[in-house]
């Protein structure tokens, strides 16, 4: 008996490290990466060229980040990325929100206030999570200039809404359908409505799927390109298509600080929001059925 | 005019007909058991009583009104749902007052009642906590004062204790029927328990495969079962169901009953002159545990009263009452005798048959003869 334990114990102990190790390795690869650039980012461009990749900056300083955001050039203009910054966000967070919203509605109809064909109806919504971003773009394109916000904030808040749509609706339908609808059913005896439901019953229950949501979509508009750069032109366009081009425009040297702050800086925004809700965004992934 | 009259009620989902023309009527302060098998259609017929759900065809009148086209919220009705369905984000007094609330009642008003209900069930302390921190006895007094609260002309329950571990089930049970008594409100009363059927009811509707099989009274249900699925229903142990041959017996029938070496044949007294187109054939002899007893000396010997001494093959000791088990025409059927007469397996049993209560039914459409 005793032995047996023992052997478990050990077969166990061995897991563990294997494990552990693995983590540590996989952390450490998509660490490194980032130490690179943090530390190239804080030092001057001839420390850069003397030095090695990996060592630690000599005198760490601001400047290039200061330059990325408010002087470097992104083609003919030199004014850094503050303004495409502030770009993406005036689209990222309505996009956001409003894809949040409609998708929590969407689960709410698909599951709590079924109809005649609604399961059709989700399972061809799910079609648009398989749509490659590169097949929407010419009918999008038609789309919104026939609605007359082509080349516009407004536009790219469309077009983001639209296609974020199908997953936040797979989100909140998928979550919802753990809700027993004993909850719905009393609270129409109870008088409420739609909406009343919607808000007072279903809503506050939903914090965890809502920041999954949010999440989610918050990283893959932010983090959007090829929308941003068919979509949007000049002085408009979100801060991926301005790092782009920052990268990209050639005046002399390569500025290697400069380049990895401005990647960093639009990079800091979807991190801010793991950091800040990621305990919740795993949560919200494995939640079971709502215990009444 | 009833409380609640429903009139030919069908329900199909996708062509498969789950109710097929139910007729059900009861009035004011009455409460109604809709009863039977798992699947047999009552949470449906409630779901529609309630509004949730539409009717393919019939008329449900709750008063002297016809609901079918109106909402739930309309239908002045209050629901207690087999898993409760408190709203989980909410307090037990918000819980309370939600409906209250959206019907435009005061605040003051709102939290007066809050108080009364809270008093009634018992729940005053427990009203800011949330339903997740509460008991599955508190939480089936909560589902109960938030359908109070709002005082509705009808009241559904669906299985509201079936959740319920089997000592507090007797004591819900205990008390939804003195709040029934004591507020006179009119009930319609989910179950598949008969125990709790026969106690709660002052009507029971015996339901099987989306029909009503039989609509009376508790007593009626049990003392006259329209069919072999309502008498093997209701009653625990369930009614002994003896295939047997009808016989003429002197101006009469009787039935042919063998056990051990014995035979007997049983005057059908209770039959009146029923059975005699059945001669030579075979009925089902129904007869219930506590019709077969013991045998006594004394009186109670009449012409109803057949005694026979049979083989027993298994003893049931439940308490007050031992289950004795013998043959009677290849069927074990099941004796209810006082325990301290009971023999042991093995032995013979003197045993005496009250036949007054005894029923015939037909083997093929099970319908009662007699
Ligand atoms: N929405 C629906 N679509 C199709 N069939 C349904 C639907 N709702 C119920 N049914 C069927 O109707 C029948 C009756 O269901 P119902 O829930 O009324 O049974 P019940 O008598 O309440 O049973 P239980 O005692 O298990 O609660 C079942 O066979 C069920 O499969
Ligand atoms: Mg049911």
């Amino acid at each position: 008996m005793a032995e047996l334990f023992q052997t478990r114990n050990t077969g166990h102990t061995i897991g563990r490290v294997i494990v552990y190790g693995l983590l540590v390795l996989v952390c450490f690869y998509y660490l490194m990466p980032l130490f690179v650039m943090v530390t190239t980012s804080l030092k001057s461009l001839d420390e850069i060229r003397a030095g090695n990749l990996l060592s630690l900056p000599q005198d760490p300083n601001l400047d290039a980040w200061g330059k990325a955001w408010s002087s470097a050039c992104t083609g003919v203009q030199c004014e850094g990325l503050a303004g495409f910054f502030w770009n993406s966000v005036s689209f990222v967070v309505p996009a956001v929100l409003i894809s949040t919203l409609i998708g929590a509605v969407n689960g709410y109809v698909l599951t709590m206030w079924r109809f005649r064909g609604s399961d059709l109806l989700f399972g061809l919504l799910m079609i648009g999570c398989f749509i490659p971003f590169q097949v929407v773009l010419l009918p999008m394109a038609r789309t919104l200039g026939a609605m007359g916000i082509a080349n516009s904030t407004a536009g790219l808040v469309f077009v983001h809404v639209v296609y974020g749509l199908a997953f936040t609706t797979l989100f909140f339908r998928n979550y919802y359908v753990t809700i027993p609808d004993e909850l719905v059913k009393a609270a129409k005896i109870d008088g409420a409505g739609f909406w009343l439901i919607f808000r007072r019953i279903i809503l506050p229950l939903s914090a965890p799927i809502i920041v999954v949501s949010i999440i989610w979509q918050f990283t893959q508009v932010w983090n959007d390109f090829l929308f941003g750069v068919v979509f949007s032109s000049g002085e408009r366009q979100p801060i991926t298509v301005a790092l782009n081009n920052l990268v990209n425009t050639s005046t002399g040297v390569k500025e290697y600080n400069v380049d990895m702050a401005a990647a960093i800086i639009a990079a800091l925004p979807t991190l801010f929001v793991y950091v800040v809700a990621g305990k919740y965004f795993v949560r919200g992934l494995t939640a079971g059925a709502v215990k009444g | 005019m009833g409380a609640l009259s429903i009139r030919d009620v069908r329900k199909s989902y996708q062509g498969t007909e789950i109710l097929k023309g139910i007729n059900l009527e009861i009035e004011k302060g009455e409460l109604l058991i809709l009863v039977g098998p798992s699947g047999c259609g009552k949470s449906t017929l409630l779901s529609m009583i309630a509004g949730l759900d539409t009717v393919t065809s019939g008329e449900i009148r709750i008063g002297d009104r016809v609901v079918n086209n109106l909402s739930p919220k309309d239908r002045d009705i209050a629901m207690v749902f087999q898993s409760y369905a408190l709203y989980p984000s909410m307090t037990v007094r918000e819980n309370i007052s939600f409906g209250l609330e959206i019907r435009k009642v005061g605040k003051a008003e709102q939290q007066k009642i809050v108080e009364r209900v809270a008093h009634t069930l018992q729940i005053g302390h427990l009203l800011d906590r949330k339903p997740s921190q509460l008991s599955g006895g508190q939480r089936q007094r909560v589902a109960m004062g938030r359908a109070i609260a709002r005082d509705p002309s009808l009241f559904l329950f669906d299985e509201p204790l079936s959740n319920l571990d089997a000592k507090l089930r007797v004591e819900m049970r205990v008390e939804i029927k003195q709040l029934h008594q004591r507020m006179g409100t009119t009930i319609v009363y989910v179950t598949h328990d008969q125990i709790e059927a026969m106690t709660l009811g002052d009507k029971i509707a015996v339901m099987k495969a989306g029909e009503v099989q039989q609509f009376g009274t508790p007593q009626q249900i049990y003392d006259n079962p329209a069919n072999l699925f309502v008498a093997g229903f209701m009653g625990s142990p369930s009614m002994n169901f003896i295939p047997a041959r009808v016989e003429a017996m002197g101006s009469g029938h009787g039935v042919r009953l063998e056990s051990g070496a014995n035979t007997y044949v049983f005057p059908a007294v209770s039959a009146n002159g029923k059975l005699k187109s059945w001669e030579g054939k075979e009925v089902v002899f129904g007869i219930r545990p506590e019709q077969i007893t013991h045998k006594v000396e004394s009186g109670l010997v009449g012409e109803h009263m057949a005694t026979a001494t049979m083989p027993i093959s298994l003893t049931e000791p439940t308490g007050p009452d031992t289950l004795v088990l013998v043959p009677v025409n290849g069927r074990e059927v099941t004796c209810r005798v006082h325990p301290a007469h009971a023999r042991a397996p093995g032995e013979n049993m003197d045993l005496m048959f009250d036949l007054s209560k005894a029923v015939y039914f037909d083997p093929a459409s099970e319908l009662r003869i007699a």
